[in-house]
This record gives C-alpha cells, structure tokens and sequence, in this order.
C-alpha cells in the first residue's frame, strides 16, 4: 500500500514536471512588457549605474527593507531556539596556550583585516559593477565566523547591547532614511529618493545593511552551533 | 555550439547532484553532494549573465548553508553516539 | 533553443525532484536539503524565463539575489527546529509517521 502510493506520488510529479516544462516552451516571447528595458530607461534617477543594485534598492527597495526584517524575524527564532546558553565561551586567552591552535589564529589576524577590505570594496563596487551589501554581508560574516572560531571574538554568546545594535542597525539605517524621504523630499511615497542624492542615500542604507547582514549571517551559524540547544532541554 | 554542449553538461550534472544528494543513504555525502550542487548553481548564474547571484550563491547557498548542515550532521551524529553508544 | 531557456527547463526538473523528495523522504534533514533544491529550481525558472530572449533582466535577477538570502535565513531556522525536535523526542522526522521510532537512525 505504502509503495503504491510512492509510486504514486512520483508520477504526479513526473506528470507536474513534463507540464512545467511545456509551460516553459510555450510561453509567448515578452513583446509588451520588457522590464529590462523600463530599468534601462530609468536608470539615471536612481543614483547607480548597475542595474541590479538599482532594482534591488531604489526601484524595489521596499523588497529589500522586508528582507532584512525576515531576516531578523529568523535569526529571533533561532535565538528563541536555543534556550539559555550553560557553557560559555572561554576568555580570550584561552586558545594562545594551544600550539596547533597557532596557525588559526594566525590565518585569522592575516585575513581578517583583508576581509574587511574586501567586503569594504564590494560594498562600494555595488554601485557600478556586479557586488553589493549582500555579497558584502557575506564576506563579513565569514570574518565573523572565524574570529570567533579562533577565540578572538568571545563574547558572541551571550549578545551585549553593542551586539544588539549592530544587529539591528541595518533595519534602522533603512527605516530612518525611508521616514525621512517620506516627509521632506515625496510625501506620501515611501522610498522614493530624490534623483540628485539617491547614490549617497543608497550607499547610506548599503553600509547600514552590510553589517548587520554580515552580523545576522553570522549570528545564524554562530548561534545554531553552539551547544546550547540539547544541554538545556535534557537536564 | 559549443556553448550549447556546455549547457547540456552543466544541466546535466547539476540535476544529478540534485538528484544524488536526495538518494544517498549517508547524510554526510548528501550535504558534501548539496555544497557542489551550490556551486554548480554559481556557474550557472555565471552562465546566465547573473554574476551577483553568482556571488551571492557561492558566499551564501553553497558556503553558509553548507556550513549550517554540516554543522547539524556533526551535532546528530554526536547525539547517535551518546544515545546508542 | 536558447540556453536560458535549458536553465529553465532544468528548473523545472528541480523543483519537480525536490517537491518529490519532500513528500517521499522522512528524514528531516533531507526535508530540508529537498525544499532548499526546490527553492534553487524556482530561481532558476525565474531568471531563465526572464532572459529568454538573451538580454539580461535586472528585476527577477534582484528578486533572486533576495530569494537566495531569505532561503538561507529559512534554512537555518528549520535546522534550529530540527534541533529542538531531536533533544525534545530523539527522532529527526515527524511524529506521525507510522514507521516507528527505529527509523530516523537508518541514515548511518
């Protein structure tokens, strides 16, 4: 009976599949509507060159500023997850004790800086060329990842006030700007940058956004990882 | 044409390390098998003109999430062994 | 036959592999690997489609760029939930599975 019903299943998707794939085929070229071109059009109000960064923070910046707070919705839920945290992290010193532990941390004082550096450029090329606060926020998350890793960063666990800050900062920066588009320069529209300084407002809300991006990305793995889920619930 | 057959090929071994990561009975290949098909999905952005995405999937989808499953096959291997030691 | 248009057939098939592994698989960990497939299947379908004629499309590839953060920040929150689920019951799949309590640990 079980296996009938796998069997069943697989060819509902296989049939699911092959009309999709129909679908596809049969779709009309865009002759009306052609959104790359509208973009195109559009591009010199919005304060960058690069269409993607355009859409992604000026045309449809709204996307973006709920994104962030999906973002912070999930990270609350895994911090809501983990319960309270019983081992914390050992102080700074700890790991220096540690021969092979050497080589990491000497990786992480080589990288870090660079990474920072990286993720500094990418925040700037976004404007212009493929790169931008997300690929930025991913990079600062992994220097976040392995300061933490090599015992240079310990207090992760248990978030401080500067930590909370840093989370939310982005979300912040973000609302701030939109309120203060809303009532000086459009009333009544929400997010509608003015042309002459929308390349500074954007690049405003890409810095807000990289680091707490790179914070809750971070924060994501740092907290899932910790060992604090199983040690509360079993004892 | 050329570009053509390297379409085919990356479609082809993306939808197999689709497809292999969902069947492998060891958990831990599944993920080593959904980290590469994260990073076949960043040549395909490449290929389809995305190179942002391509950033974005390479950093994020294959790197984080790699990072994240591997991490919780660690931890559930971890609990096996102290539940049937 | 453009090769945006192969990427979005293939999309297709993705989605369709990882709606089946979904519904068919009980572990939960592969739930999630099938439902983060299922998502890069979508994206691919979104782009592809939006390009077919070859010229690059900034809109769904921004949508994309969003989809890829969201679906990270989903991944780790079921994963989180995974956890929970594990120290709560000791199994990694959902109660109602008739198959008993042995099965979760088949994946060696």
């Amino acid at each position: 009976m079980r296996n009938l019903l796998n069997v069943l299943v697989i060819v509902l998707s296989a049939a699911l599949g092959l009309v999709l794939i129909g679908v596809i085929l049969e779709s009309p070229s865009p002759a009306r509507v052609r959104l790359s071109e509208e973009v195109l059009m559009q591009i010199g109000a919005s304060g960058v060159t690069h269409p993607v960064t355009a859409v992604l923070l000026n045309f449809r910046g709204y996307d973006t500023l709920l994104e962030v707070m999906v973002l912070l919705l999930a990270l609350l839920g895994v911090l809501a997850q983990m319960g309270k945290q019983k081992r914390e992290n050992p102080p700074a010193g700890f790991y220096l004790t540690e021969p092979r532990m050497q080589v990491l941390l000497w990786l992480a004082r080589v990288l870090v800086p660079l990474m920072v550096l990286v993720a500094g450029y990418l925040l700037w090329a976004g404007g212009h060329q493929p790169g931008g606060a997300f690929q930025a926020g991913a990079v600062l998350a992994a220097a976040g990842v392995l300061l933490n890793l090599s015992g240079l960063l310990p207090s992760w666990m248990e978030p401080a006030w500067n930590l909370r800050a840093g989370l939310v900062s982005g979300l912040l920066v973000f609302l701030l700007i939109a309120a203060a588009v809303m009532t000086t320069a459009s009333p009544g529209l929400l997010l509608q940058y003015p042309p002459a300084s929308a390349g500074m407002l954007i690049l405003l809300v890409e810095t807000g956004l990289t680091l707490s991006l790179g914070l809750i990305l971070a924060g994501l793995f740092l907290f899932l990882s910790g060992d604090a889920i199983d040690e509360e619930a079993d004892k | 044409m050329s570009s053509l057959i390297l379409d085919l090929l990356l479609v082809i071994a993306l939808l197999w390390s689709a497809l292999r990561s969902l069947m492998t009975r060891d958990l831990f290949r599944a993920v080593v098998l959904f980290i590469v098909f994260g990073l076949l999905m960043a040549l395909v952005w490449a290929r389809l003109h995305a190179p942002d995405i391509a950033l974005a999937e390479a950093a994020i989808g294959a790197g984080l999430t790699g990072a994240l499953l591997l991490d919780t096959v660690g931890y559930l291997r971890k609990k096996q062994r102290e539940s049937f030691p | 036959m453009s090769g945006a248009l192969i990427y979005a057939c293939a999309g297709a098939v993705l989605f369709v592999f990882g709606v089946t592994g979904l519904i068919l698989l009980p572990h939960l960990l592969r739930k999630i690997l099938a439902f983060n497939i299922m998502g890069s299947g979508v994206f691919l379908v979104l782009v592809g489609l939006g390009q077919r004629d070859g010229t690059p499309d900034p809109v769904p590839q921004a949508m994309v760029l969003t989809g890829i953060v969201v679906a990270v920040a989903a991944t780790a929150l079921a994963l989180a939930l995974v956890r929970r689920l594990l120290s709560l019951t000791g199994k990694i799949q959902f109660p109602e599975e008739p198959e008993g309590s042995g099965r979760c640990w088949k994946n060696k």
